[in-house]
């Protein structure tokens, strides 16, 4: 009995204890001084690495899920006979949600789990205490710039997602399944805000770009520096990273959209 | 030469950023930026406004030229007051003007409609156009039908 007590309270100690140094980490990302002239070759670096080549998956898959809404709400609304609203159901669905949500998805699983192996590797080869020897600070050299250039990168890409999204969308509903375009580009302007739609799935964004770059940086900074330790780290960083995106849409979806 | 790739690469990427963006704000909402400055306040009371919506589109002869500014209630008579930006532009409005609550399509957003007057004065700032007509609403009028059936 006093075992499982134990065994209950080292659990709740550990997690903690990990939630008080990831909130360190950040703590030192966001307070160390920026010096913006050192900082600026390694976060273009940065921005090239997790920006720049997540482009490709980023298009493709943007291009197909808007295709896939398109296809999909025309079966739907053509019973209806509003298949005109396509383009605003396309417009809206990708704006304020799934452009967002699923490039912050992508992004952790093709950015994040990047960063925590690299991080973890530095760790586990004794880089970052070699740094700290010669007498760089690591959060300044090898943490800040990954987290700003995560930071930077999830709003344009999910931006990006969401015009190849509606793009695909009318590629579809207009060319294939012959909605007439002006429909279908008046509907959607219509209905969709620009400051209450598409400002808002920006912040969306930007928030999930922030929580998953915090993961993935402080899961490779905190691994266990053996090879088995990074791979449960990455593992962790994709895992955790889904999960709270997933969750985090839904309280910005009520708080946003909700009248809460 | 390798971080001169990687530089043009990363503003290619930041500049398709904010091409993104714009092309969502132009294309996909429909952002056109409006000086509400040059543009004058008219209100009118209606008995019943149905769906209508603030920033719904104000038309003459169903072209926009304006947008609902607030919706509130009249507390004296108990009507609906929708306050009305007009462009500055459409000064042609004659001060016996109507207001009516239209509705696009047959499920569509409602909108209002400006039947212009006859009168040589102008609608001003701060104008109140006296003639309204209500929004359509589905119930009363299946309501107005059945009960017109039955006394036949």
């Amino acid at each position: 009995m006093l075992d499982q007590i134990q065994a209950l309270g080292r659990y709740g100690l550990t997690r903690l204890g990990a939630v008080g140094r990831s909130g360190m980490l950040l703590a030192h990302v966001l307070v160390a001084r920026p010096q913006p002239l050192k900082m600026f070759p390694l976060l273009l670096k940065q921005i090239y690495f997790v920006g720049v080549l997540s482009l490709v998956i980023i298009l493709v898959s943007g291009m197909f899920i808007g295709m896939v809404l398109g296809l999909q709400g025309y079966t739907i609304l053509v019973d209806y006979g509003s298949e005109q609203a396509v383009g605003q159901m396309v417009a809206l669905s990708l704006v304020r949600e799934l452009a967002p949500v699923v490039a912050a998805l992508l992004f952790a699983g093709r950015a994040g789990s990047a960063l925590t192996a690299e991080i973890g590797l530095m760790k586990a080869t004794e880089q970052l205490s070699s740094l700290e020897m010669i007498g760089v600070d690591p959060y300044r050299q090898i943490i800040a710039p990954r987290f700003w250039a995560g930071f930077i990168c999830m709003p344009i890409l999910s931006a990006i997602f969401a015009i190849v999204g509606v793009w695909g969308g009318a590629l579809v509903s207009v060319d294939w399944l012959g909605i007439y375009e002006g429909s279908f580009w008046a509907n959607m302007q219509h209905s969709v805000d620009f400051y209450e739609d598409i400002l808002n799935g920006l912040i969306k964004a930007v928030a999930f770009g922030f929580v998953v770059t915090w993961i993935a940086v402080f899961q490779g900074y905190d691994c266990v520096p053996t090879s088995e330790g990074i791979s449960q780290a990455t593992t962790r960083t994709v895992v955790y990273a889904s999960l709270w995106v997933l969750g985090l849409d839904f309280i910005l979806t009520a708080l946003m959209f909700g009248d809460l | 030469m390798r971080t001169r790739v990687m530089e043009i690469s990363v503003g290619a990427f930041m500049l398709a950023g904010i091409l993104a963006l714009i092309l969502l704000a132009l294309n996909v909402s429909g952002l056109t930026v409006s000086d509400s400055s040059g543009s004058y306040r008219v209100t009118a009371r209606f008995e019943n406004i149905g769906g209508l919506a603030p920033r719904a589109k104000v038309t003459l002869s169903g072209v926009q030229i304006g947008q609902v500014r607030s919706i509130g209630i009249d507390e004296r008579m108990l009507m609906a007051v929708v306050e009305m930006d007009i462009n500055g532009s459409a000064d042609y409005l004659s001060s016996d003007s109507s207001a009516q609550i239209l509705t696009a399509g047959l499920l569509g957003e409602q909108y209002i409609g400006i039947i212009p007057g006859a009168d040589d004065e102008m609608l001003k700032d701060g104008d109140a156009i006296e003639n309204t007509q209500s929004a359509l609403v589905l119930e009363n009028l299946v309501s107005k039908f059945l009960f017109n059936k039955v006394t036949e």
